[in-house]
């Protein structure tokens, strides 16, 4: 086992917290999205695909920052939360909402790539077997995307796990509370003679990362078989 | 009972039909782009009408402000391509639309896919998929059946292997819509007989009726007439099979049949030759007498004839030129001549 400061531990328990909330949080909302992007047919579609690549594309801090704006106590979120005792900012819970936004379009574009590969036609034939809508997408669309699923559930937690940028802008960097793996990177970075503990850190986030794509990457031609039958 | 009058336009092209469809198999025959899919789309409910209702069994499915969804229209729907689910094996893709507690025994033993059950529709023969989609929309017990074109994406041989299946079907009593723009399969399967060009019924009735009728025969297009005849078989020997006809005694050869079975046979109007006396010395083993009930000539050099013997119908397509240096007119008394090969393995079934 690598030998590692309890405040390192504390950042890879938090990081793996955080992210598995981040991941589970975002999944609902990702799969709504996806259905929409990949079947609905209505105006502003092109925008709604813009906005849910928008965190991709932005500078991380950008991103972090307009969290701050929305959620802190003066913002117009913070205000409405802060007094609930549900307030995000330089909270774990922040740190969980920054890594779940920047994983949102990776796992909505896994999902959709599984919705668009599903052949409509087996849904049409489902309906004429007496299956409702609900059915249908229970009991065809589900198993069929459900690899899709997991590979965007891999790629979205690693990707969290991996968030730094929009993170330390919102929660900022405090220890046990909001100071992931890469923040406590970043940390001991600045700390003289902490290099053994900084290249265990590197080492599991290399790990992670890594883990995650080789998963994905396992998983994808799984889907592809499962809808091809093979 | 089926019961619709719609129109639906799609495009430049434009549906308009009016049809009933009773117990039995009715079959909507056409050419492609006739509007076939699309009336058995709207039927089940996968494609809306613009106007007009479709009623089955006295319950409205679609009309003015009312459009039942397709899984509560209780119709069965095997589409040209099986579209079984691939996550599910044969089992669970049998009983996928059946009631609960159903067993798929008798149907799997019916269509002889009871030993695929365990196995995943990727790993089946195109002909084996085609009979579990049957077997699948048979399960769930429908009030109506389509069948649109369920053996085209097959080739000739599995066809003709399909068909046999598609005979137990319809044997069960399940009313059946059975789209093709295959006489032969329409020959063998169907009760009543709709023609569909461009997007409007042309003929619809009885298939025997139809099939013999000369001007019928005109728009299904020369080389596709044939009538067809309804047999008992009353025995056979040395490949031959001896039918007993409403024509009288027809011997057929390349096919099997129980003693006593029905078979329908169509036979081609072009394998039909046509004499004014007796011939003799003729290896041709069916020499029938009938009468020229109708002769229709059309606009290129062919001459439909109707003949008639008893209550039986035949068709005989000739050359304009025989007919007028033979002399034929309707009402004449002539000798239909007809090969016991002249009826091909695909056009005999039960």
């Amino acid at each position: 086992m690598i030998d590692l400061p309890p405040e390192a531990w504390e950042a890879l328990t938090l990081s793996l917290r955080v992210s598995l909330v981040a991941t589970l949080a975002a999944m609902p909302p990702a799969l709504w999205v996806a259905h929409l992007l990949a079947r609905g047919r209505f105006r502003g579609r092109w925008l709604l695909d813009a906005l849910v690549h928008l965190p991709l594309v932005l500078p991380p801090v950008v991103t972090g920052f307009a969290l701050l704006l929305l959620f802190s106590r003066a913002g117009p979120l913070g205000a409405v939360l802060e007094p609930l005792g549900l307030g995000l900012a330089f909270r774990w819970t922040g740190a969980a909402l920054a890594a779940g936004i920047m994983a949102f379009p990776l796992i909505v574009r896994a999902i959709r790539l599984a919705i668009e590969a599903v052949d409509p036609k087996l849904e049409e034939a489902a309906s004429t077997l007496g299956s409702s809508p609900f059915r249908v997408w229970r009991t065809v669309t589900l198993p069929l995307i459900a690899p899709g699923l997991l590979a965007g559930a891999t790629l979205g937690f690693a990707k969290a796990f991996g968030e730094f940028g929009a993170t330390i802008t919102f929660v900022a960097s405090i220890p046990g509370e909001t100071r992931t793996l890469p923040a406590a990177i970043y940390a001991f970075l600045q700390v003289p003679g902490a290099e053994p503990a900084l290249a265990g850190l590197v080492g599991i986030a290399v790990t992670v990362a890594v883990g995650a794509v080789l998963v994905s990457n396992w998983l994808a031609p799984r889907v592809a078989a499962r809808i091809a039958g093979r | 009972m089926l019961e619709l009058a719609i129109t639906r336009r799609v495009g430049g092209f434009t549906l308009d039909v009016a049809l009933e469809a009773a117990s039995g198999v009715t079959a909507i025959f056409g050419p492609s782009g006739a509007g076939k899919t699309t009336l058995a789309r709207c039927v089940a409910g996968l494609e809306r009408p613009d106007a007009g209702q479709i009623v089955l069994d006295g319950t409205v499915l679609t009309g003015p402000g009312r459009a039942v969804p397709p899984h509560r229209r209780g119709i069965g729907y095997v589409f040209q391509e099986p579209r079984l689910f691939p996550h599910l094996d044969v089992r669970a893709n049998l009983l996928y639309g059946a009631p609960k507690g159903t067993d798929p025994g008798a149907v799997a033993r019916m269509l002889d896919i009871a030993p695929l059950l365990a196995r995943r529709p990727a790993g089946l023969s195109g002909g084996e998929a085609a009979r579990v989609a049957l077997g699948r929309a048979l399960l769930r017990a429908p009030k109506l059946l389509i069948l649109d074109e369920p053996l085209a994406a097959l080739d000739r041989r599995r066809r003709a292997a399909i068909l046999p299946y598609l005979e137990r079907l319809r044997d069960t009593g399940t009313p059946i819509l059975y789209i093709s723009h295959a006489i032969e399969e329409v020959a063998r399967l169907a009760t009543t007989l709709v023609l569909l060009r461009d997007g409007k019924v042309v003929a619809q009735g009885p298939v025997g009726d139809l099939l013999s009728d000369p001007e019928v025969a005109a728009l299904l297009g020369p080389d596709q007439a044939g009538a067809l005849i309804e047999g008992v078989v009353a025995g056979s020997e040395a490949g031959l099979l001896r039918l007993d006809t409403a024509l009288g005694r027809l011997e057929v050869a390349g096919v099997e049949a129980p003693p006593g079975g029905k078979v329908r046979v169509r036979i081609r109007a072009e394998d039909v030759i046509v004499a004014t006396r007796r011939p003799e010395g003729l290896s041709a083993r069916n020499v029938l007498p009938c009468r020229i009930a109708a002769l229709r000539g059309g606009q290129g050099p062919g001459v439909m004839l109707r003949l008639d013997a008893g209550e039986g119908r035949l068709l005989a397509r000739l050359t304009r030129r025989s007919v007028e240096e033979m002399g034929l007119a309707e009402g004449q008394d002539v000798w239909a001549v007809l090969k016991t090969s002249g009826v091909s393995r695909m056009d005999v079934g039960r």
